[in-house]
């Protein structure tokens, strides 16, 4: 029998597996593969929608999915800092002993016991099926008790008049908001705009998915790697993920 | 347009207060107007006067029959923005963008405020009818600009003079992928 030339298997291996997703550990992947929702079923229970964000690998001083929401969301600075609402932001850590310092992003960490639900006086806090914990602006009253009842202080009140909003982010003032885990996107199969970002400048800080799903990606690190909770002694059971922290 | 009730209708009342008021003459008169006023009443679009005539739309035909939408627009509305807001369910027919999507005016690519001193589609209706308008507060009152790509400058590659098809065939996650994987070999890393 003749001789098998491997190279040309080895370049079909190859490729099958970056056609399958880059590998970054035995078993772990960077990607999800697609499983869209059509457009006329109901988010389910079956999802859990989460993120992971590996704060070793996010950049001191880097910005991207802060900028990123700004600008999926219209979130802008309309000239008063102080009451500007934030979707999302950066924060420094040090530890002052060690001197060992990193960053991370914060936003609504879409717990599956989400106390600003609690407080609602109207029911315009709430979890969707899938996770995601959302306002409804159109039954909102403004009242505040989420943004005084949630301990990441995810949630900003809307001060000021807004125009020219993206037409899937419906904003304005008079109501609370937070980090919608970018819904509109999410329900039309694509990650959030925070965590493309990220991907797009090569820091892949952050990874999103269903976590319901064992097979999914980001449970996959999760089984694999150490987690935490941010303030997982409030038993809140956190979407929002960190490693390294 | 099928509204011959409210046509006799003005027809009858205008004629029995003349009818009392005054003789023959006057009735003769009222007959007129009875005749003359539906006539005068509907515009050449069909349009009753009390209506704000709609001008704005790019379809042929709305989702429901004009009637039905005048009436009950704010039902389905209703009816979608809650399955949209708290199930996800993102059907277009009844939602609030497809109307703005059809119904905003051409040269100010809005649905509200108004174009060479009439009132845009929206707006022109609840102004006339004194309904206050409160969607636009929030919802944006203009379609979504034609090129997605412009809300997401940071992960869209530069357009490229040879592009053919700007990546309309990928969904969302592909796209991402792809230039993930671009990324990192234009970083020099090996992809396995």
């Amino acid at each position: 029998m003749s001789k098998v030339d491997n190279s040309r298997r080895n370049f079909i291996g190859a490729g099958a597996v970056a056609t399958a997703g880059l590998v970054i550990a035995p078993g772990v992947t960077l990607f999800d593969m697609a499983n869209a929702k059509p457009a006329g079923e109901a988010a389910s229970s079956a999802k859990r929608w989460g993120m992971l964000i590996d704060s070793s690998k996010c950049t001191p001083g880097c910005n991207d999915c802060v900028t990123a929401c700004g600008k999926e969301n219209g979130v802008a600075s309309t000239g008063h800092p102080q009451t500007d609402p934030q979707w999302i932001r950066k924060i420094e850590l040090k530890e002052l002993k060690s001197g060992r310092s990193h960053s991370l992003p914060m936003m609504c960490q879409h717990c599956a016991e989400p106390p600003c639900v609690d407080v609602c006086p109207t029911g315009a806090s709430f979890k969707r099926a899938d996770g995601i914990v959302l306002v409804d602006r159109h039954i909102c009253i403004g009242c505040r008790y989420c943004m005084m009842a949630c301990p990441y202080k995810a949630r900003s009140f809307v001060h000021e008049e807004h125009h020219d909003q993206n037409p899937d982010v419906p904003r304005g003032k008079g109501c609370v908001e937070a980090c919608t885990l970018c819904v509109h996107r999410v329900d039309n199969d694509q990650q959030p705009a925070c965590v493309e970002a990220c991907a797009a400048g090569n820091k892949d800080a952050m990874l999103f998915g269903d976590l319901n799903d064992p097979n999914s990606e980001i449970s996959k690190r999760i089984a694999t790697y150490a987690t935490t909770q941010v303030r997982a002694d409030l038993a809140l059971n956190t979407g929002v993920r960190y490693q390294g922290i | 347009m099928s509204d011959s009730p409210n046509k006799s209708f003005t027809g009858k009342a205008a004629g029995f207060g003349q009818l009392l008021s005054r003789g023959w003459a006057v009735l003769l008169a009222a007959t007129f107007l009875a005749v003359a006023l539906p006539a005068a009443a509907y515009d050449e679009g069909g349009a009753k006067a009390g209506h704000a005539k709609h001008i704005d739309a790019k379809g042929d035909k709305c989702v429901r029959d004009e009637a039905y939408m005048r009436r009950n627009h704010m039902d389905l509305l209703k009816h979608q923005r809650d399955d949209t807001m708290r199930k996800g369910i993102r059907t277009t027919q009844y939602s609030l963008k497809n109307c703005i999507g059809c119904h905003a005016n051409e040269k100010t690519n809005s649905v509200i405020g108004s174009t060479d001193g009439k009132d845009n589609f929206c707006q022109g209706c609840h102004n006339k009818m004194a309904v206050k308008l409160d969607c636009f507060e929030c919802h944006s009152s203009k379609p979504k600009a034609a090129s997605g790509d412009a809300m997401h400058p940071i992960v869209a590659p530069a357009a490229q003079p040879g592009d053919k098809d700007k990546q309309s065939g990928l969904s969302g996650k592909m796209r991402w992928q792809m230039q993930a994987k671009l990324d990192s070999v234009n970083k020099g890393e090996v992809v396995k």
